[in-house]
């Protein structure tokens, strides 16, 4: 199915959690937030967290900035 | 030394340092993280942004570098220009901060001026804080709009002295100074600072702390600019403590005019 990671299109398994997602994307081990359809999803819910077609998905991390 | 037991309080936390720094636009994060060392800043403010997906996974993090355990990290909401992206922004970093809820709004008005946008500054602030945020707010230095951001909770008031990465200096100290004459919660010059003169001018007038970033970063060395810029916020809050002599019309010697060998 298709969903939309950070303004981009991505391909991804039916019924993928968010935890797959941050695999499959090799974010395991970073410091992120994410937002699922303007919700926060806490990191605690992430692997029960199941996505469906056409999900928006928002991937955060912090940067330099003043 | 006086500042020592000068602590600067913001939502009931105290911290040594009155210099708050942006970690923006420096070289590397070493040459961020040796900066930030040199100013002895306590609070550092980081910007929030989409992770970048397939690109660099061993890329190192900002947050590896300045590291919450040693630093009050506080995330802006910077590059937010309405209330409704600024407060999607502060859920994503307090949810980044594992709940911490400190966080710094900024809602700017357009690209050229980087001036607040105050009508969506205002909205922003009231959901926030009620939804549990502590509030640093980023403002135009008009002292009505600033009673209001107090009034509705916001835990610190942060007017600026000019505009974001100008560097040049507080342009209307007399704003500056009606926002702190009404002000119970902390006020922060953020934005215009542009050398260590201008950071001792606005803590001698009486602010709480200064924020600042370009002027750090911006600078041809920054990490010595980040030095200059402790003593500067250091000798301008402690001449703000000591008081300054009044301003007379004509001289006052110093030496004693009795027993000269004159006449």
């Amino acid at each position: 199915m298709q969903i939309q990671v950070n303004g981009e299109m991505l391909q991804v398994q039916d019924e993928i959690t968010l935890t797959g997602l941050i695999s499959q994307l090799e974010l395991g081990d970073k410091r992120i937030a994410i937002e699922l359809n303007l919700e926060i999803i806490p990191r605690s819910e992430h692997a029960e967290t199941v996505l469906k077609e056409a999900d928006r998905v928002e991937i955060v991390h912090a940067i330099g900035g003043g | 030394m006086s500042h020592q037991n000068d602590p600067l309080i913001i939502a009931g936390q105290s911290y040594n340092s009155r210099l708050l720094i942006g970690t923006g636009k420096y070289k590397d994060l070493e040459e961020t993280r040796i900066a930030i060392e040199a100013s002895g800043a306590e609070i550092v403010t980081v910007a929030v942004r989409r992770t970048n997906i397939g690109q660099n996974p061993d890329e190192p993090n900002l947050l590896d570098i300045i590291t919450p355990d040693k630093y009050t990290i506080l995330p802006n909401t910077a590059g937010c220009f309405n209330a409704e992206d600024a407060v999607r922004t502060c859920k994503l970093a307090r949810e980044l901060m594992n709940g911490h809820d400190l966080v710094k709004l900024e809602v700017l008005g357009d690209q050229k001026t980087l001036y607040p946008n105050v009508v969506d500054t205002i909205k922003a602030a009231d959901k926030l804080v009620q939804d549990g945020f502590k509030v640093m707010v980023y403002t135009s230095d008009d002292p009505i709009v600033a009673q209001e951001l107090e009034s509705l909770g916001c835990v610190a008031i942060m007017p600026l002295g000019s505009m974001i990465g100008s560097g040049l200096g507080i342009l209307n100290p007399h704003n500056i100074n009606v926002i702190m004459e009404d002000a119970k919660v902390p006020v922060l010059v953020d934005a215009g600072v542009g050398t260590a003169s201008e950071a001792a001018v606005a803590m001698e007038m009486g602010c709480d702390a200064v924020l600042m970033n370009s002027a750090i970063a911006g600078a041809r060395n920054p990490v010595l600019m980040a030095s200059a810029m402790r003593k500067a916020i250091e000798a301008g809050r402690e001449a703000f403590l000591a008081g300054r002599m009044p301003r007379k019309r004509y001289a006052s010697a110093s030496s004693p005019m009795d027993g000269t060998i004159i006449g």
